[in-house]
Order: structure tokens, then sequence, then C-alpha cells
């Protein structure tokens, strides 16, 4: 036996294998049939031997040959021979051979089914690979029937390698043997759902198959399919995918779409993810732009804009035809669709087709539900316009409208984002100033329209752009004083900290500008001095900021100011001193340009330029000044010896001190020791470049970052101070004056004690900046880092929610709307609303009834809760019994006539607001809404609980907005003249119907009376022509109301139109009422 | 998908796989059919052709033509991307293939393709995979025939 083997192993050696075939072949091209016989003959010898190898070696010769067409169905059965050898190499091409050269009409298949079980049962995956590979071409009806029940168990395989090649295999047997479907399918769907990805796939692909060829049994499986197109990541089973909808096309109208189509977007994915340069993209694209065109369904537009998006970055031009298509996906439903077109959008903007792209974006704001998705549309208009440096745009003009106009859009969020667009492009394109100063100033005219009624909308940001631009290109401005009188406006002080400081500090620049003209004109000193006084009434509103900065600024400019008018009033020509303050060309740095300015030789940076002052001097003025003057108010009385005396000394001072804090604050890029500019970033505009401002005035205020950290420090101190005080008996009767008016306590004092300020140079500095600021700044009322306890304890006066200040006790201002109180209590006809008496606590304010403009039938309801006792108020609930014509809006779950909890306690002297929304069916009629709040006072040792009844008052002038009529009639910014067109057609379109009002003994000037129309019953003035004006609002349910005052001899007519005559006779009713009043 | 066909420029069948059961004549007769058409064809013209009931999709890599017969409804372009990634498998698996690499180990370029399709379906996307899988099952046939040869010398050198 031994030694057959051996024999057959040596005869090996001298046989032909398959490269020796081949080459053979090659070398004999004349007589190729003729050397091909022998080479058969020899293979039979070679078959008749027992070697396997020998065998094997033989048929894989023959299979050569079957390729080139010569017969090998004798050597069936030695072929059987080799498959069913028991080592893998022969098997292999026994398999091999079977797969190439058997068919179902080969009768010795018949001899193969047992091996082939055993080979499929094998220990060995890649023996029951081969089997079952071998098996996918030659399976014949009687093997499918015979080895279902061995393929369907090794779908369940351990092997992942095994488990893929038996779900394909099991297509082939479902088709020679279709009974075997049923059992098996429940198993082949659970394969949709394998770990593995490729027997995912492979299950994908049978099923893909068999639905295609009976798509109704496949409808249930719909949603699975679904679920996998938007999970997988691989495109060919995503193509399966969609070609299997294709299929249930025609059965089920949800999937409903061409699937040729479908096949061809995804395709088109994979081709232009797989082989970028392929030529078939191009040509495909066609099949894109059709589905997207033709079908809604969003799958197939999904795909296809997702397609498009991959092609777009390899032949971009001709994505970019296909624009208004991609265009019209805009208005689809589904916002997916709609975001992926903007993607695509931003990719396909070129020079010539930016601006109509933008002004179709621009309608999609207008139209645009949502405030997520407008602000993703304003994001994405300024990105598309600012993308590579601006390249695309031609036109900046045209930049700068659009910014403007997109600051009309309601409640955005991306406020700061318009800001910083608008501050880059004024700054970095000179050409364009002009017309951009032109734009913010009539921004800055119309600030009230952007803050409208919510101060917290992010679009006042905008402001702080228009303010600046407005300031440091003031020598474009056609009309700066009316610009600086803009700016200087009481509502300003509303805004966020930040702008105003902006606004103040602008306001200077502004300043100097007018100056320089109204004195290069025939020298009118008057003109002048009175620009100077314009200035010096306004800016005590903002000395009197709670915004450090604001404060800081206003303060050093007002003092400016005085002085500046002092000399006018001298005949001193000023105006080119005031405009060296500012001078210098604000010039574009690029980010990084800092780092390329060398450091000269010799300089050190970390070394003082000054020494720091000592403490005990800084310490010494602090307590002086403080003694004088800490609250605001003082500063008038003292204003005068105080100010002359910030000579040059102190300012040198305050500088030196400054720059001691900058300098160990390491969020202050250090001073610039060359000439070079210094940028530093802003509040709210990070990315723009801002000039420092030569009054070495920080745009932050170092410190408050690290607050947290300041009141462990101070704790620490007064531990320590403690010890120290009774030392200190000289200093603290210097401070009684102080304490006494209970402005900061006793721990404030200890604030002031020795001065550790510069010395100490750590990065804990903001120390510092706290003793300093107060110090050094006695017109300010008191440090706001101080305790919140203590200022909640002193600040006894409360800013209302509208600004208006509140003298103390009683007088609320009420914009409309009031609250009675049921309780007999004295009310007095200025104030009905506000009554407080020790028996009621707690008071109500309404301060406002506020229309939803969004919502034609919704009124927001502001409510100011104070609480004027001594006693803690807690748990206060808030309850309105509903009419059929008004509800409270109550959260999800709640009953009709619960009541909602407010959400905050009130201690002693506090007031806050809180605001409950309200549905409203119809705004014709006024409405009484009777309320009770009930709460819980706490005193030390009890409390009680509490009730307290009211009525609102919803008025028919709380329906109404104030809408300038050119927003609503013609929104295109440059208004004025076309407004009045516009009004006087609406008046003329005869669907108003007319009303009219007299009222007798008005001694007010007219102005007034439209001031108080405009105020009180939300209008706004359209036209005003001597003693005749005529005016315009708008109600939430979007009714036009037009009045036309006139005035003669105390007698006041108003003639009004509405399309709502029962409304226009309730808002006629309370004008009446409103001058009856005063 | 239905067969593939790959063949030289002078019309010289490389490799065949056959999806459907069909007789040896049938198989002649298609092959040597659709080689004629196909090489008639100029270079420029398109990749896709409609033959009898069938869809051709075929693409020439150097001197080889590829040629994939696909059903009506199955779709061209991802056809063309599984010759294209066969074509690459046999790049990797030979590195730089050529025709050559086809002729003399034309069983390993059907182990490959068996790999990547069953039973006309794609059974494996996974270039890695297919390769790894192949590559197991030649260390598993190494192993076999260095067994063999080592029995053999003990069977000559210890009888």
């Amino acid at each position: 036996m031994a030694l057959k083997i051996v024999k057959g192993s040596i005869d090996r050696m001298f046989d032909k294998n398959l490269q020796d075939l081949v080459r053979g072949i090659r070398n004999h091209k004349e007589d190729e049939a003729k050397y091909i016989s022998t080479c058969i003959d020899e293979i039979k010898q070679e078959l008749k031997q027992d070697n396997i190898a020998v065998k094997s070696n033989a048929v894989c010769k023959l299979t050569y040959l079957q390729m080139l067409g010569y017969d090998v169905s004798w050597a069936a059965f030695n072929i059987v021979e080799v498959m069913s050898s028991s080592k893998f190499t022969y098997k292999r091409i026994g398999y091999l051979a079977a797969s190439q050269c058997f068919h179902e009409s080969t009768d010795v298949i018949m001899l193969t089914t047992n091996q082939i079980r055993k080979d499929l049962s094998s220990p060995n995956q890649y023996d029951t690979g081969v089997a079952l590979t071998g098996l996918s071409c030659f399976v014949t009806p009687d093997l499918a029937r015979d080895l279902a029940n061995d393929i369907m168990t090794l779908m369940s395989h351990t092997k992942p390698y095994i488990r893929k090649k038996a779900v394909l295999i099991m297509y082939k047997v479902f088709l020679k043997y279709p009974e075997s479907l049923r059992p098996a399918f429940p198993r082949m769907k659970e394969k949709l759902e394998d770990p593995d990805p490729g027997v995912q796939s492979a299950a994908v692909n049978v099923i893909c198959e068999l639905a295609r060829r009976n798509p109704k049994n496949y409808l249930s499986l719909a949603p699975l399919f679904f679920k996998l197109m938007t999970s997988s990541t691989n495109n060919w089973v995503l193509i399966k995918i969609i070609k299997l909808f294709g299929a249930l096309t025609p059965l089920e109208p949800l999937v409903g779409t061409a699937g040729s189509c479908l096949s061809s977007v995804s395709v088109l994915i994979s081709l232009s993810s797989g082989m970028p340069n392929h030529s078939a993209s191009i040509q495909a694209l066609c099949i894109v732009s059709r589905p997207l065109s033709v079908l809604s369904l969003f799958v197939v537009k999904y795909l296809g804009l997702l397609a498009m998006s991959k092609i777009l970055k390899t032949h971009p031009k001709s994505v970019q035809s296909h624009k208004d298509l991609i265009l019209q996906c805009l208005d689809d439903k589904d916002e997916s669709i709609r975001l992926r077109a903007l993607d695509l959008l931003y990719g396909m903007v070129s020079k010539k087709n930016l601006m109509e792209i933008v002004k179709k974006l621009m309608l999609h704001v207008d139209k645009a539900e949502g405030t997520t998705y407008r602000d993703e549309l304003l994001t994405k208009i300024i990105d598309i316009c600012s993308q590579s440096n601006y390249q695309y745009i031609t036109n900046f003009e045209w930049y700068i409208s659009i910014l403007v106009e997109l600051t009309r859009l309601e409640g955005t969020r991306h406020g700061h984002l318009i800001a910083s667009q608008m501050l880059d492009v004024a700054i970095r394109v000179k050409a364009i100033r002009a017309f951009a100063v032109a734009q913010m100033a009539t921004l800055l005219d119309n600030a009230h329209l952007l803050t409208g009624n919510t101060q917290h909308s992010g679009i006042c940001e905008v402001l702080y752009a228009a303010a600046w631009i407005c300031g440091e290109f003031s020598e474009h401005l056609e009309d700066p004083m009316a610009t600086l009188e803009a700016m200087l406006r009481p509502k300003v002080a509303t805004l966020p900290g930040h702008i105003q400081a902006v606004y103040v500090q602008n306001a200077a620049k502004l300043f100097s500008t007018v100056l320089c003209g109204q004195e290069g004109a025939p020298a009118d000193s008057k003109v002048a001095q009175e620009t100077s006084q314009l200035l010096i009434d306004r800016l005590p509103v903002f000395v009197q900021s709670d915004n450090l900065e604001v404060q800081e600024r206003a303060s050093c400019i007002l003092q400016l100011v005085k002085y500046i008018q002092k000399l006018q009033q001298k005949d001193v020509e000023v105006a080119e001193e005031v405009t060296a303050l500012f001078a210098g060309e604000l010039n574009p740095v690029a980010p990084k340009a800092q780092k390329k300015v060398p450091v000269p030789e010799g300089l050190d940076l970390d070394a003082w330029i000054n020494e720091p002052p000592s403490g005990s001097e800084s310490e010494d003025e602090g307590r002086k000044t403080k003694g004088k003057a800490v609250f605001a108010r003082e500063e008038s009385r003292h204003t005068k010896p105080r100010y002359t005396e910030v000579d040059e000394k102190e300012l040198a001072m305050r500088r030196e001190v400054r720059k001691a804090e900058q300098a160990n604050n390491p969020f202050y890029i250090k001073a610039s020791p060359s000439s070079q500019k210094v940028y530093q970033e802003a509040v709210g505009v990070e990315h723009i470049p801002v000039v420092q401002i030569d009054l070495s005035v920080p745009l932050k205020v170092p410190g408050m970052p690290m607050s947290d950290q300041y009141v462990k420090l101070e704790e620490e101190r007064r531990e320590k101070n403690k010890a120290d005080r009774k030392k200190k008996d000289k200093k603290k009767r210097r401070e009684k004056g102080r304490q006494r008016r209970g402005d900061s306590g006793p721990e404030s004092e200890e604030d002031i004690t020795p001065a550790h300020m510069v010395d100490i140079v750590t990065e804990e500095m903001p120390e510092t900046a706290l003793y300093t600021i107060p110090c050094l700044f006695p017109s300010q009322k008191s440090s706001k880092h101080k305790k919140k306890k203590q200022k909640k304890e002193k600040d006894k006066k409360k800013k209302h929610h509208h600004h208006h200040h509140s003298d103390g006790a009683r007088e609320e201002s009420v914009q409309n709307g009031t609250v009675e109180d049921e309780e007999p209590l004295p009310v007095s006809k200025q104030s009905p609303f506000s009554l407080s008496t020790q028996s009621n606590p707690c008071p109500l304010d309404v301060c406002d009834i506020q229309g939803n403009l969004h919502d034609g039938s919704q009124v927001v309801v502001s409510v100011i809760f104070e609480n004027k006792c001594d006693s803690f108020i807690k748990s206060m609930e808030f309850n309105v019994m509903d009419s059929l014509n008004s509800k409270l809006q109550r959260p999800e779950g709640a009953g009709p006539h619960d009541s909602l909890t407010v959400p905050f306690h009130l201690p002693p002297g506090i007031s806050s607001e809180a605001r409950f929304i309200f549905s409203v069916q119809s705004i014709v009629m006024p409405q009484k809404l009777k309320g009770t709040l009930t709460f819980i006072v706490k005193t030390e040792d009890s409390s009680t609980h509490e009730k307290l009844d009211f009525k609102l008052h919803f008025t028919c002038t709380s329906y109404l907005i104030t809408t300038p009529c050119y927003s609503v009639l013609c929104p295109d910014l440059n208004f004025r003249l076309n407004c009045f067109d516009a009004y006087a057609k609406l008046l003329e379109s005869g669907d108003l119907k007319g009303s009219s009002l007299k009222l007798e003994g008005i001694n007010q000037p007219f102005h007034h009376l439209l001031a108080r129309i405009c105020f009180h019953h939300h209008f706004s003035v359209v036209e005003r022509i001597d003693s005749c004006a005529s005016m315009y609002s708008r109600s939430i349910q979007g009714h036009h109301v037009c009045l036309l005052v006139k005035t003669a001899d105390q007698t006041v007519s108003i003639d009004a139109k509405c399309d709502e005559p029962g409304l226009l006779r309730n808002v006629l009713d309370e004008i009446k009422l409103t001058f009856s009043q005063c | 998908m239905q067969f593939m066909l790959l063949f030289s420029r002078q019309g010289k069948l490389r490799l065949q796989k056959w999806y459907v059961p069909l007789s040896d004549k049938e198989r002649k007769k298609i092959s040597r059919d659709l080689v004629q058409t196909i090489l008639a064809r100029k270079p420029k013209m398109c990749s896709f052709l409609e033959w009898r009931d069938l869809k051709i999709v075929y693409k020439r890599y150097a001197s080889l033509y590829f040629c994939c017969a696909v059903e009506d409804q199955d779709n061209e372009l991802i056809t063309l991307e599984i010759i294209h990634r066969y074509v690459e498998l046999l790049d990797k698996y030979f590195g730089s293939v050529c025709e050559l690499d086809i002729i003399f180990n034309f069983e390993k370029a059907y182990f490959i393709l068996d790999e990547f399709l069953l039973g006309g379906e794609a059974q494996e996307t996974s270039k890695k995979n297919v390769l790894k899988a192949i590559e197991q099952a030649d260390l598993l046939q190494e192993a076999i025939e260095q067994a063999d040869l080592l029995q053999e010398v003990r069977l000559l050198t210890d009888p």
C-alpha cells in the first residue's frame, strides 16, 4: 500500500500540471486540437490511478479544457470522486469542477447527495463553504428537496461566513423546491436583523429577489425595510431595498413610486461615493432630476438630494443646472428634505446665481413656519453669502440690505450673527461704508421695531453693530445729529448692557462728528452748545445704569462733555481736539496678525511700565469719595465740585490702576508696545476685530467670570479681618455715614480694608477690580458684586418690566388692562391697579396684556407680583374663572378649574413677573375675568393662608398690536414713501367701516395727545400734518384699524375705520375713557 | 445575475461562471455570440446592451473584457460596480493582476469569485472579508499539502 502511494507521487512529478497544460496550449497554436487530444488521453490515464492528488490534478486540467469548449462530461464520476476526498485541497478542486461542468441533466449528481450532506455538516467551515458554493451552481430540484433541511440548519450556524452562504443558497433552493419556502421564511426574516452585516445583506438580497417574483406576500415587511434603509450604511444593501420598494410599488400607495428611479438614484449614490470620476455619474444626473420633479415620495427626494450633494463635489456644474428643482424642495413639507436642499444650495452658489438664490431663500424665510427652520434658513443665508471670504458677493450694498431685511425676523436667536456680519462687512469693505452707515442709521432710528416688546429677543444684538458702525464711520452720516438723538433715546436704557455700552461710546464719537460739522459752519456756538446739552441731558440715564460698563463709559463721557461745554461757553473751538479722541483709521486685520508683530528689542513685556500705585493711596482716595457720593442720585448734587477735580492726575492714576489689572488678568490682551492697533474681543461679536478704544476702558469688567472664587476669598478675608477690626477704629468712624444708609452693610466695609490691590500678582486679580471700581467711581450706585442679599434689602425701588420707574410706593404704570381688587380699598384714580395695604401684602400689577402676534387667539398677560409686607410669601397660586370666550391656558392634563402655581417665592419687598397665556376667541368685545390668588404668608413664628380676589380686564386695545403700517402694507424697508400710498389705498379700498368720536375740552398739546393714543392704545403714527394725523394699528387677528385725528379749539375729532365695526366701537370707547381720565 | 464571462481581446474565454442551469451546448452558443457582439463594439460605445431578453453589462480592463448578463429588472450600474469590485479583488489578491495571472491560476480566480458572488447574488461586499476567506482557505490547503508531503517522505524513509 505504502509503495503504491509513493509510486503515485513519483508519477506525479512527471505529470503535467495545469500550468504545463496552459503553457503547452499556448505553444501549440497551430495544432491546438491535436495537442489537446493527447492531453485528454493523458488525463484519462491519470484518472485511472488511485492517487487522489493525481486525480485532482487531472480534474483541474479538465475544468480548464471545459472552459475552452471541450466536452468533459465523461469525467463526471471522477469529479464526484475528487469532491468526496476528505482533504480540503482536493475537495475544493472537485467542487469547482462540479460547479463548472454539472448541470441538471448530469445523472451522477444523484450520487452526490450524501457526500454534500456530509460536507455541509463538516466541522471545517471551509469544507461547508465550498460545498455550498458548488451546490449553488448545480442544485437540482431533487438536491434541493433532500438538502433543504440541512441548509436551513446552517442558516443558524455560529459562523457568519456559513450563515450568509446558507441564506443566499436558500434562494436557489426556494426556486427549485418552492415547498421549502414556507417553513424557511420565518428564519429568513429573522436574518434581516442578523448582527453580521454580511448575513443581513444576504437576507435582504434573497427577500428582495423573492419579492420581485411575488410582491404581494412581502408587503408586511415594508416597515422593517424602511427601518433597514434608514439605518444601513451599506450602499449595496440600500440599492437592494430600494429595488424591493420598486417591486412593492403597484401594490401599496405609500411606497408607490417608480422603482427604477429609486434604484437609479441609489446606484448614483454608490457610484459617486465609490467612483468619483465615473463618467456615468453625470449622465445619470438627469435620472436624479426626473424623480425629483415628478415624485413626491420623500424617500426618493431625499435620496436624490443626497446623490446630488455627492455629485456636487465632483461635478458642481451639472448640479447647478437643477437649481430651480432644488429650490422647489424648500417648499417640501418634510423638514429633513428642506434641510438637505439647503445644504445643497450652499454648495451651488456662484457669483452669478447668488442673488437669485438668496432672494428665493428670503421668500422662504417669510413663509417659513416655526422658528427653528427659520433660524436655520437665516444662518444658511448668511453662510451662503459669507462663505470663502464673501467670494460670491459682487454687490455689498445688496448684502447689507439683505442683512437689514433679516433683522425683521421675529424672535430669531441669531441677532449676533447678523451683527457680526454687518460689522465685518462695514469694516472690511470700505466702499460700502456710506451705504452701510445710512442703513444702520435707519435701523437705529427704528430700534423700537427690533426690540419690540421682548427685551430679550436676540435680534437687538443688531443694534450693537448698528451703533458701532454709525459711530465709527460717522463721517458718512447724512444727519449725524438725528442719529445721535436716536442713540440717546431713553428707551435705549432697556437694551442689554453690552449694547448700551456701545451706544454710549459711539454717541461720543458721533458727538465729535457733529461738533466738527457745526464748528465748520459760520460759527454758531449756540447750536454746538445745544448738542453738548443734549448729551448732558441724556447721559445721566446711563450713568445710573446697573451695568458697570455702561456706567463707567457714560460717567466718563458725561464729564468730558461737560468740560467741553464749558470751553464752548468761552467760545473755544474744541471740535478738533474732540475728534482727536477717536482719530485713527480702522484697518481690517487678520485674526492672527498680532503674532506677526515682532517684539521690539529691549522690550520686556512682563516688566511694569509704570510701577503700580501703592495701595494706601487709592484706599484713601476711595474712602474720601465714598463718603460723599455713592449713590448716583447724589451725584447731581456733587457733580460740579467733584468733577472739576477729576484732573489729569486722577485720570492718569486711573489708567495706571487699570493697566496693572490688565497686566495681571489673563483675560486681557496685553497692550501692544507698537503703534499697531490691538484688536480684542468684544462681547457678543467674538469674531469681529474691534479697535481697542483709546480710553483704555476695558470692555469687560474683569473678575466677573470668577465671582465664585471671589466670594470664597472674601469670606476668608472677612474672618481674618474680624481679628484686625479693633485696631481700625479710625477707619470705621469714617465709614459710618455709609453704614447708616444701609448701603452695603458692615460686610462691605471690609471690602475696603487695606489695599492688597496691585501688589498681589496672582491670577485672582479680580479682587482688585472690585475694590478699585467703587473707589474711583463714586458716582456709581454700588458695586453689583456685593452680595445679592444686601442688594435686595436696600433696593426698595423697583424697575418694572416696561421701564416705568415707580416712585417708591404706589404709582405703577399699566399699559392697558387692569386688575381691580374686589376688597373695598381706596382706589386712587391714577393707579387703580396697585393696591397695597397691610391687609393686602401682595398686590398684583398687570403690567401688560399683550396679544400674541403669531397666534391670533392668544393673549399674554404679564403680572407683576410685589410683596409689600415684611413677611415672606410663598406658594402663590393663580387662578381665573374661564369665560366662554377667554380661557386661561393650563398645562396639559390639568382640569379646567385648576390653578397655576406661580413659579417663585417673594421675599419682603421683592417683586417678580409671571406670564400667563389666555386663549381668546372673539376679540371684538372687551372682557373682565374674575380670578383669585392664594398664597401663604410666612412670618417667623406662623404662616397664614391668604386669598386675594381680582379682576382681569381685557380691553379691546389689548388685542391691538403696535404695527407700523409699512411693516404690514409694504414690507420693504425703504418704506416711507410707499407707505402713505399703501395706507391711502387701504382706506380707499372700501373694506373698512367707519365710525367717529369727538372729545371736548382737551387742552393738551396735539403731540401729547398722539403719544397717548400710541402708548395706551398701541397705535403708530403714519403721517402728521399740522393738527391732523393719521394713525394705524392692527389686531392680533389681522384687522386693520385706521384713525384720522384732528384737533381744533380744544376739540379733538377722531374718524376711524376698521374692518370690524364692533372692535372699532370698543376701541374708540376706550380711547374716550383714556382722555376722560386725564 | 445569470452568468459572468471573462474573455480576451482575441475572443479567448478566460473564465466563465453560470448561475443558471444550461446545457454545455447552450453555454457555448451564448458565449460565442456574446464575445463576437462585444468585440465588434467600439471603445466609446455604451457599456450596456440588450441581448435577447437579458441585459449585458461589460467593461474592458486592459486586454480583458468582463461581461455580465443580468435580468431585465436588474440595475446596470450596480452590475458595473460588481464587475469593478471583482477586478479590485483580483488586483488585491494577485497584486497588479494581469491576464496571465488569471490564465495560470484560473482556479483561484474562481475561488475569489465564489467568495464574492453566490448563486448570482453579491455575497460579501467587503473586500477585506472576501480576501480573508480566500487566504484562510489557501492556508488550509497549504497545510494539507505539507502534511501529505511529510507523510510521503516518512513512507519513503521509513517503510
